[in-house]
């Protein structure tokens, strides 16, 4: 199965029942497979006039009750970024899917990248937070993918599956369980206000037409959903609630595997990489390589760093020129080296082992 | 339910409006359709963009969108679209509607949806202090077209038309006995129904016009509507429509397939 | 044990659907671990198209091709954009009527399109029995899983036509000595 098409069986999987897209190489094929499944299965597909409308159309499907969806690349991320900002305001549960290409602009559309790592968590204007997905297999295609859906239900924001063109696009076997686990948005408990966040920092969701009447804007609001746009003390309260709803979870809901943690040279990856990083380890078995492989990039589960007590250096492989490796050095005081690598290829195991010094 | 009072949220009064300004007419027109209708409260949606006139679904008490700019028609798709059983009604305003967010119209239009889109034209962005806008009249003064605008004037009713609306019909805020009637058809009608609605603005645009009082400018309106059987009259005689007037009427109402109807309101 | 082959072609021979067919007769049907993977962009379609398919009895870590060890080469155009790399070790299957030069690896020459033309009047049955020929010759995968994966993957009321071109290919790989 396509990686594409293994990202949509896992949304039809975990209930996504409207789709808003707009063609883009290299991510239709995800549109296409929902176009063909989500009529039958009694669900709606949509095509909009852009991607502007793509993700405005899913916002909506979520207030209505929809679990929804849309898939892109770099061009039309780039649009959807205004309405990005508005389902984290609205805490709105979307699942956006970025099947990255080379940029800026409309740069490779056919060749892989992981350019937009920075834009998902900063693209939108304002401060706030987000989560990332990013699959390197196409089996994680599927199951990231009806992951996604959970943890936009439950935190009440946009999550990114961060995948790109290599694992879009390549075939492996996949192994579709006979259910997923599917945990829907908490309801709004009777007796609380429309945005008036529980224990946990997260409101329970006001669905249209359940007799809630609630009003939802991008303006800051109050706990009722009403404007208050000059009251400095609630937006900034709000917009903190916003971040740390998602930002004090982050190590709960981080999602990665650690290889070798003794080790002195460590790798760090999301993504395709991981998998050059998993073939050097395999080719030179003999040499002590640790790997951290990043399933969840954002929010950034940076104490994952101390499972690596000997490591006397990070090599941080990524398909763009760095961005990543600059969020790690933030959070430690050992050496990160940076091996981007941008142009459509990924790294191969031979580029790895030379970057450790090796001499192949 | 005997009163549009009980579909205002009241505990968001008072509301920004200007004094003098259009709007609260349009929405009181509106919701004396929905009564008529006999919609439910619950089972209505107010969907709105940017703008002066998209804060008007915030003093009704439904469930209700306010959302990004240009995009509420993209927004009401989707809510639309998952839920067809919802009565959808989409405020909008000229500069929301046929600047930034023209081709959702034209789309939304296309594919003819099945929702009420109400767009208070005031011929200027009013919550952003007075800019020209697609339908801010030839030579009329605004802050950035300080020497008179002198682009052509978008006629939002004849685009609804041409873009494949079932229903498109335009009135004034002075005429609101047909303006009700217009939407309540609109509300009737599956399919995409676009009613638009002239509306006053003394402050961003009668302030620099000439037009300083509510009431200059409810006779502006009331003496340059034409209507559209006396405008095709007119026409047919060669004679044309004096700058600055502007047709009012239904401009079309047909029964094209549509999209979102639920099948028992076939 | 790691099999890396590569496809070449031109657009519309079938090549990216040979791939799909190998990796999902090694997959599915030989219960092997396989990616495939291709050149994916508007060169692909009239240009040399190209289509890769790394078999492993492990879990496939890096899924690109590095050293393929097997080349499939359809097209003249494909043997000068990645036959002519191939290394001293690879072998090679070329379509004798289509592919003028000859490597300097071990290599067998396949009439594919000849026989699709002429003994099955339909050309576009070619990657078939190339396909056919690839197993024969080098059996990266099996008979039946090859067999099974053809039928998987080809349109209604036309099975029968790609089941002869798989017979074909078989015997065209049977004296094919890479």
């Amino acid at each position: 199965m396509q990686g594409n098409i293994a990202c949509a069986e896992g949304a039809l999987a975990a209930g996504c029942s409207f789709f808003g897209g707009y063609p883009i190489t290299p991510s239709t094929e995800v549109a296409e497979h929902m176009a063909r499944i989500l009529p039958k299965k009694g669900g709606t597909f949509i095509q909009m006039e852009d991607e502007l409308a793509s993700i405005s159309s899913i916002i909506g499907a979520s207030w209505a009750g929809a679990r929804s969806m849309t898939a892109t690349s770099g061009p039309g991320f780039s649009l959807m970024m205004e309405n990005i900002g508005y389902a984290v305001m609205t805490e709105t549960p979307i699942v956006i899917v970025n099947i990255q290409r080379g940029g800026p602009s409309t740069g490779q559309p056919t060749m892989g990248a992981q350019g937009d790592m920075m834009q998902c968590r900063f693209g939108s204007h304002g401060d706030y937070s987000t989560i990332a997905l990013v699959p390197s297999t196409v089996q994680e295609m599927f199951d990231l993918t009806a992951k996604a859906f959970n943890l936009a239900d439950r935190f009440r924001c946009p999550v990114f599956l961060m995948s790109d063109e290599i694992i879009g696009h390549m075939r492996e076997k996949v192994t579709i369980p006979e259910e997923v686990d599917i945990i829907r948005r908490r309801p709004l408990k009777e007796g609380k206000l429309p945005f008036e966040p529980e224990d946990d920092m997260i409101p329970g969701f006001p669905e249209f037409g359940k007799g809630y009447r609630v009003h939802v804007t991008g303006l800051t609001h109050d706990e009722r959903g009403y404007p208050e746009a000059t009251n400095c003390e609630l937006h900034s309260e709000l917009v903190t609630r916003l971040v740390n709803k998602i930002e004090s979870k982050r190590h709960e809901i981080a999602d990665y595997d650690i290889i070798n943690p003794q080790a002195e040279i460590v790798f760090i990856t999301y993504g395709p990489p991981g998998r050059a990083v998993r073939q050097l380890m395999h080719d030179y078995s003999d040499l002590e390589i640790g790997h951290l492989n990043l399933r969840i990039v954002w929010p950034f589960p940076e104490k994952v760093l101390k499972e690596f007590p000997n490591a006397s250096k990070f090599i941080v492989p990524e398909l763009n020129m760095g961005q990543m490796a600059r969020e790690i050095q933030r959070h430690t005081s050992i050496e990160v080296e940076s091996l981007p690598k941008i142009g459509g290829e990924m790294h191969t195991p031979d580029e790895l082992f030379r970057a450790m010094g090796g001499d192949s | 339910m005997k009163s549009v009072e009980d579909w205002y949220r009241h505990d968001r009064m008072p509301h920004i409006f200007c004094t003098g300004c259009g709007n609260g007419t349009v929405i009181n027109c509106t919701l004396e359709a929905v009564m008529q209708m006999g919609w439910d409260i619950d089972n209505t949606i107010f969907i709105s963009g940017i703008g002066c006139s998209s804060r008007s679904p915030g003093y009704i008490t439904t469930d209700s969108l306010h959302t990004t700019h240009g995009r509420a028609l993209a927004f009401a798709t989707g809510v639309k679209l998952a839920k067809p059983e919802f009565d959808v009604v989409v405020f909008t305003g000229d500069g929301d509607l046929s600047a930034i967010g023209g081709n959702h119209f034209i789309h939304a239009c296309r594919r003819n949806i099945n929702m009420t889109v109400i767009c208070m034209n005031n011929m200027i962005y009013g919550m952003t202090g007075g800019q020209g806008s697609p339908c801010t009249p030839a030579g009329a003064i605004s802050t950035t077209t300080p020497y008179g605008a002198t682009e052509p004037v978008f006629d939002l009713a004849r685009l609804a038309e041409a873009s494949g609306a079932n229903y498109s019909a335009r009135w004034t805020a002075y005429h609101v006995k047909e303006l009700t009637k217009a939407i309540k058809v609109g509300m009737e009608i599956p399919g995409f129904s676009f009613i638009e609605a002239m509306t006053q603005c003394p402050t961003s645009y009668g302030r620099r016009n000439k037009l300083r009082t509510t009431t200059s400018m409810l006779e502006y309106m009331r003496d340059n509507a034409v209507l559209l059987n006396k405008a095709k009259r007119m026409e047919a005689e060669g004679r044309e429509l004096s700058p600055g007037r502007f047709t009012v009427g239904e401009f079309v109402k047909r029964f094209r397939p549509a999209l979102g109807v639920v099948k028992d309101e076939e | 044990m790691r099999n890396e082959v590569l496809f070449s072609g031109f657009g519309g021979q079938g090549i990216i659907l040979s791939a799909v067919i190998l990796g999902r007769a090694a997959a599915i049907y030989d219960n092997k671990f396989a990616v495939q993977t291709q050149v994916y962009g508007p060169e692909a379609r009239g240009g040399a198209s190209m289509s890769a398919v790394i078999i492993e009895d492990e879990e496939v870590l890096y899924p690109k091709v590095r050293n393929p060890d097997i080349y499939v080469i359809m097209s003249q155009q494909g043997f000068e954009k990645y036959g002519v790399n191939a290394g001293a070790k690879a072998r090679m299957l070329l379509d004798s009527g289509l592919v003028f030069s000859r490597p300097e690896c071990r290599y067998a020459e396949v009439p594919a399109t000849e026989t699709a033309k002429k003994d099955l009047g339909r050309v576009i049955v070619a990657n078939i029995i190339m396909l056919g020929a690839l197993v024969t010759a080098t059996e990266v995968v099996s008979k039946a899983a090859i067999e099974m994966a053809v039928m998987d993957s080809v349109p209604k009321g036309t099975e029968q036509l790609n089941m002869d071109a798989l017979n074909a290919g078989f015997g065209l790989g049977e004296n094919c000595e890479v």
